[in-house]
């Protein structure tokens, strides 16, 4: 089980909380328990969503392990220049 | 991924040396091609037909007169790029940005374009087209066009992120916001309180080389692309999608590139040459003018940032509250989301909000300009530190030192962060002798931290090795800032050979896989990593082939400095076999020998960087000289330490001109006024003094040497540390960039009037 916290545009389509705890083992379990439970999550996961875990930024390892305990947070996958 | 990213404290032997680049030679010489460098037989001219209306519905565009005038092969409208984006809103906006399908939403919006057998008639054939325009209302102020009464630009944009759905279309797309703790709580907890607006103007890349392609398109439906980009693979992407092409059978070949620092991580005319090329059956060159450069390709947002900051007298910052409103052009971005993330990100907060607001403006579409909107945030987070400091009456770096982040800190945008270099970089500054010089009348002293995120992303590589021992890497990362020759240090290193036997191109989009582009600070960093990774496979086969060819277990082989040994006291008489020994049998050993590598690059790791300006300002023109600046960066490690420090100082001199010149000029008439480097002053050397550059090394904990981008945060310090030099020199806070000389004496104006 790990806790995830969600940026703000992102929990009001996850029933407004920025908390969750989720089962999950990777990034990709992470995404697709999130979408089956709040399905209006999907469309932000296709456009694009990074998650930090223990503060550095994963945008497209998927499969990326989700340590127990670890601190996890979804932030807007940006641009560069 | 079957390769282990994380550091690993090797030493080096060509990794942090400073060898002659690869492409130098061409360069100097003028040899090296550039997209408008390449022609193919039979190529066609093609020009584009832009609107001189700001905000126009297109009622009728009449092509046939272009048509028929002789030596025209192709005319093109939007009718001629339908819509294939199958809902991608992002798509749909890079299509209509290409060429306008109902209205013109800014000065310079492609409407029409044409391909003749040269330019001249190129040029006529454009004037015979007839465009029957209704003209609207068009805005082109970040702060008006965010009012409830401004000219809508798009009716079908409703703001997203506001707790209600709102009921009225408006120009604001998004409301994002950032943080944690309580501000109010921490403003009543605050002895001093810094508020102040801020204003950013609209500025460009100013990459010297204009957009420039040829297109061919075959009646098979394969198709070829030579263009001048940041990221082939994106732009076959993108253009495959728009012209409803195979991505397999689209050819991209990435020219030299000129620059392009954002501007050119999407396509702008390229889906109009292939559209051009598709229609007359023949290759079209298409290259932009510096006009059309200015007018229609993506400059950075204009922005307008309220900022408020509270402190203790001891110095710790209670509370920080920022609102950003950036501009889009007409079409929906994330400008003002990104900056809302960035501005504090520097500091360890206890309370601290950000909210960003996204405004669509009657301006060319915004595009990425390195570290994309952190520069902005900056200048008005650190000029409102800065005046937090003289307030408390502390040193602006000893303020900013009692306040920085560190691991462990809550970062302003969520996270909670790992090791991070934003104290050493300032302790550096705070020991280093520029702090310490004396200053002349009319000269101030400026300081600023900056902060961005670094990607990593989809890379892939190959590595060759020749019957000689010569080594070919093919990259598909497009070289920006001398990576050809980062890359051929890390080859040589990992191999154990020497540089000068690497041989290292940018390869097209038939010849290896998928590749994000040269964007987020990412070339390096990710190809990098790629690099290794077809290296240690192909020292695999090589010590494959050295047991084959001492008919020992391949177990009993390890590779050390560029050879073959056999390990253990039983093999003793066999001498060590070096690469190019190898290389010579591999014919008969299993033939070719090559290291592959596809992988993810991620934890790219966030970068920090503090810069020192010294500035004299002329009281009476307000004519300003910078007289001395220092960059001071985390590299991790700095593979080509030469190339490094060029991205340091090439940050500062675009961040040098931001603050002090450029800006888009638009008239009442919605036009841009200033679309050439005469009227719209980008710095020249002469501008400029020698900008001193400190490397730090902190190795990035997720990299085999420690690697971190380098390209993008050299830029975000600037604005901030010269408006900070400014502000210091004439006693006046200067709060709209760029300062230039009527800014600074309206300012000074303004304070004597009181």
């Amino acid at each position: 089980m790990v806790e995830v916290t969600l940026w703000g545009s992102l929990s009001a389509v996850a029933g407004g909380k920025s908390r969750h705890d989720i089962e999950a083992k990777d990034i990709r379990e992470l995404f697709r328990k999130l979408a089956e439970q709040y399905p209006g999550i999907e469309p932000w996961i296709d456009r694009g969503i990074a998650v930090a875990i223990d503060g550095t930024i994963y945008r497209d390892t998927w499969s990326k392990e989700l340590p127990p305990g670890a601190e996890i947070f979804l932030l807007p996958r940006l641009a560069g220049g | 991924m079957n390769f282990d990213p994380r550091y690993s404290g090797r030493n080096f032997s060509s990794v942090g040396t400073r060898p002659i680049r690869p492409d130098g030679i061409d360069k100097v010489t003028g040899r090296a091609r550039y997209g408008a460098d390449f022609n193919m037989a039979g190529q066609l001219v093609g020009r584009i037909l832009r609107s001189p209306h700001a905000h126009a519905v297109i009622k009728k565009i009449d092509t046939s007169k272009a048509e028929k005038l002789a030596g025209v092969k192709a005319v093109i409208t939007a009718k001629d790029l339908p819509d294939l984006t199958d809902g991608d809103a992002a798509m749909y906006d890079i299509l209509d940005n290409s060429m306008a399908r109902t209205k013109a939403l800014y000065d310079g919006h492609a409407v029409a374009a044409v391909a003749a057998i040269d330019a001249r008639i190129a040029r006529q054939a454009l004037k015979l087209i007839e465009v029957d325009y209704e003209v609207l209302p068009h805005i082109t102020d970040v702060d008006e066009a965010a009012q409830h009464h401004a000219p809508l630009i798009n009716d079908q944009i409703f703001t997203e992120g506001l707790e209600e759905k709102p009921a009225k279309p408006s120009n604001v797309t998004k409301r994002t916001q950032f943080g944690h703790g309580d501000v109010h709580k921490g403003f009543a907890q605050a002895d001093f309180i810094v508020e102040r607006s801020f204003k950013t103007e609209q500025t460009h890349q100013g990459y010297i080389e204009p957009h420039a392609c040829v297109a061919s398109v075959n009646p098979d439906g394969t198709a070829d692309l030579w263009v001048c980009t940041q990221g082939h693979f994106v732009y076959r992407q993108h253009c495959a999608q728009l012209l409803g092409l195979e991505a397999s059978k689209l050819r991209v070949t990435s020219s030299e590139i000129g620059g392009g620092f954002g501007g050119k991580t999407h396509v702008w005319a390229e889906p109009v040459a292939l559209a051009l090329s598709r229609k007359a059956g023949r290759p079209v060159k298409l290259v932009m003018t510096r006009d059309e450069v200015f007018r229609a390709s993506g400059p950075t947002s204009a922005t307008s940032i309220d900022v408020k900051i509270g402190a203790r007298k001891d110095g710790t910052i209670t509370a920080a509250e920022a609102t950003l409103r950036y501009s889009c052009g007409p079409y929906a971005g994330s400008w003002a989301e990104i900056g809302a993330m960035t501005a504090f990100a520097c500091y360890n907060l206890e309370n601290v909000k950000t909210v960003g607001y996204e405004v669509l403006v009657n301006r060319p579409k915004t595009a990425a300009y390195r570290a994309p909107s952190a520069p902005m945030a900056a200048f008005a987070v650190e000029s409102a530190v800065d005046e937090l400091a003289h307030e408390l009456g502390m040193n602006a770096v000893d303020f900013r030192i009692k306040n920085a982040a560190q691991e462990g800190t809550r970062a302003s945008y969520g996270p909670v962060y790992g090791p991070i270099g934003i104290g050493p970089t300032l302790e550096a500054v705070k020991n280093h002798p520029h702090m310490k010089a004396p200053l002349k009348a009319n000269q101030g002293r400026g300081m600023a931290c900056g902060f961005w995120f670094n990607f990593g992303g989809q890379t892939c590589t190959d590595l060759n090795i020749g019957m000689d021992g010569s080594v070919s890497l093919a990259v598909g990362t497009v070289d920006v800032g001398g990576s050809r020759a980062s890359l051929s240090l890390v080859a040589a290193e990992e191999l154990g050979i020497d540089y000068s036997q690497v041989k290292a191109i940018v390869a097209d989009t038939s010849s290896l896989g998928y590749n994000d582009m040269t964007d987020g600070s990412r070339g390096t960093f990710s190809s990098s990593m790629a690099t290794i990774s077809a290296a240690r496979n192909a020292i695999k086969i090589l010590r494959d082939r050295a047991a084959q060819m001492w008919d020992i277990p391949v177990d009993d082989v390890v590779w050390e400095k560029g050879h073959a040994i056999a390990k253990g006291e039983k093999y003793g008489n066999l001498s060590p076999l070096s690469l190019k020994d190898i290389a010579a049998k591999s014919g008969t050993t299993g033939g070719p020998i090559a290291g592959h590598s596809e992988l993810v690059a991620d934890g790219a790791g966030v970068s920090f960087a503090t810069h020192i300006c010294d500035i004299e300002v002329d009281p009476e023109t307000g004519a300003t000289r910078v007289i001395r600046y220092t960059v001071v960066q985390d590299a991790g490690k700095a593979v080509h330490p030469t190339y490094v420090e060029g991205q340091y100082q090439g940050g500062a001199a675009q961040g040098i001109g931001w603050a002090l010149n450029e800006e888009y000029i638009y008239g009442k008439d919605g036009r841009l006024q200033n679309a050439g480097f005469l009227d719209y002053r980008i710095p020249v050397c002469s501008d400029l003094p020698m900008i001193d550059t400190q490397i730090l090394e902190i190795p990035n904990p997720n990299h085999p040497y420690g690697v971190r981008g380098v390209g993008e945060t050299s830029i975000v310090p600037p604005l901030a540390a010269i408006a900070n030099a400014v502000s210091n020199a004439v006693g006046v806070r200067m709060t709209h960039i760029p300062m230039s000389p009527p800014r600074i004496l309206a300012a000074l104006d303004a304070e004597r009037e009181g």
